[in-house]
């Protein structure tokens, strides 16, 4: 087989099973590195590095960027879409049938519920992405990005005011982005 | 048009995200709640536990079925297509120019910057989705189970989203379906 056809088969595998977002493809391109000569695992590294500290979701900036590793421009292209078709077409037969149970009382209580777990779910999320971001290990120490809390409780209260709580969030990534270059942080 | 101007707002949200499915979050709300009024920020939270527990990556199940309730499987695919092309377009471009731009120290100063303002936004959220959510002395005690589980427990993100499922009918046929009037 070639390799556009297998890099397809194995982008769509990855769509098809791994269930968490982003993270959850990780071991399916461990895979991919170990069975084919495309790209080496510390590529992969670099790969995972970049696609976080890009815009975009993660799982299709690695998805992207292993496929163009592998046939230039066009294969990033065609992993990205690969890997999406899956999902489009679970999501859509999914939607489908709740959209005609809106009122149905056991979605109602199923999702009653759904609701306050994924909060939860997403606050442990955020805990992950505070330990991520805000600390830091060098020379063994393990150290806390003073800087980047300050800025971040800074950020938070502007948040919290009436006249800039309305504001697109973009403009707090900007605005963060030259704080840190102009105070080489 | 429609399916336009869903592919557009997805395309902002794409370019505009630093992180994954989660970092997108206020975002989202800020485009498809607030501005475009799309859906209620109860129905983005349904769409994110139906992202979470189906295969894929959960920005583009979460744009998948916003495009659906919307304009239906053509708005579904725009939406995807949105939120995926930023992402192709820009790492096509930095995979071509690597390696200047991972030493720049520019880029390693703003990011240090970008992850705070990614820690206040997320803290945001979450206490927005927590006043929405935690509406009942029920909602509080699953959030709290599934928030020690999640914690100190292994068990997987997708069971525990299944468990709380389970036990909202459970809880819902016990009380006669009162909980929900």
């Amino acid at each position: 087989m070639n390799d556009a056809l297998l890099l397809i088969w194995e982008f769509f595998k990855t769509g098809l099973f791994a269930i968490g977002g982003g993270p959850a493809t990780i071991p399916f391109l461990i895979n991919i590195a170990n069975t084919y000569p495309w790209f080496s695992k510390p590529e992969l590294m670099d790969m995972i590095a970049i696609s976080e500290s890009t815009p975009g979701p993660v799982g299709i900036n690695m998805a992207t960027y292993a496929g163009f590793k592998t046939l230039g421009p066009f294969g990033g292209i065609v992993s990205t879409l690969s890997l999406t078709l899956p999902s489009i077409v679970i999501i859509i037969i999914i939607a489908k049938f709740l959209e005609g149970f809106q009122e149905n009382r056991t979605v109602k209580a199923i999702f009653g519920s759904i609701k306050p777990a994924v909060t939860a779910l997403i606050a442990v999320a955020v805990l992950n992405i505070f330990e991520a971001s805000l600390i830091y290990v060098e020379n063994d120490v393990t150290k806390v990005r003073i800087s980047s809390i300050i800025l971040a409780i800074i950020i938070f209260l502007f948040l919290q005011w009436d006249k800039t709580k309305k504001l697109h969030p973009a403009i707090w990534f900007l605005s963060a982005a030259i704080v840190g270059i102009v105070l080489q942080l | 048009m429609e399916c336009l101007d869903l592919f557009l707002t997805f395309f902002r949200i794409g370019i505009l995200t630093f992180g994954g499915g989660l970092t997108m979050l206020p975002m989202l709300k800020y485009e498809l709640v607030e501005t475009k009024k799309w859906i209620s920020e109860e129905r983005l939270l349904d769409c994110y536990a139906i992202g979470q527990c189906t295969p894929g990556i959960i920005a583009v199940n979460t744009a998948t079925y916003v495009g659906y309730i919307k304009k239906g499987v053509i708005g579904g695919i725009s939406a995807t297509l949105g939120m995926i092309s930023p992402s192709i377009l820009i790492i096509t471009i930095v995979a071509m120019f690597l390696n200047s731009f991972m030493n720049s120290p520019i880029l390693l100063h703003a990011l240090v910057g970008i992850r705070g303002a990614v820690c206040a936004l997320m803290l945001n959220t979450v206490i927005s989705l927590a006043k929405k959510s935690l509406i009942s002395k029920q909602a509080i005690g699953i959030c709290l189970v599934t928030l020690v589980l999640a914690l100190f427990s292994p068990v997987p993100t997708i069971c525990l989203i299944i468990l709380a499922g389970i036990a909202g009918v459970i809880l819902d046929r016990i009380q006669g379906g009162k909980s929900h009037e």
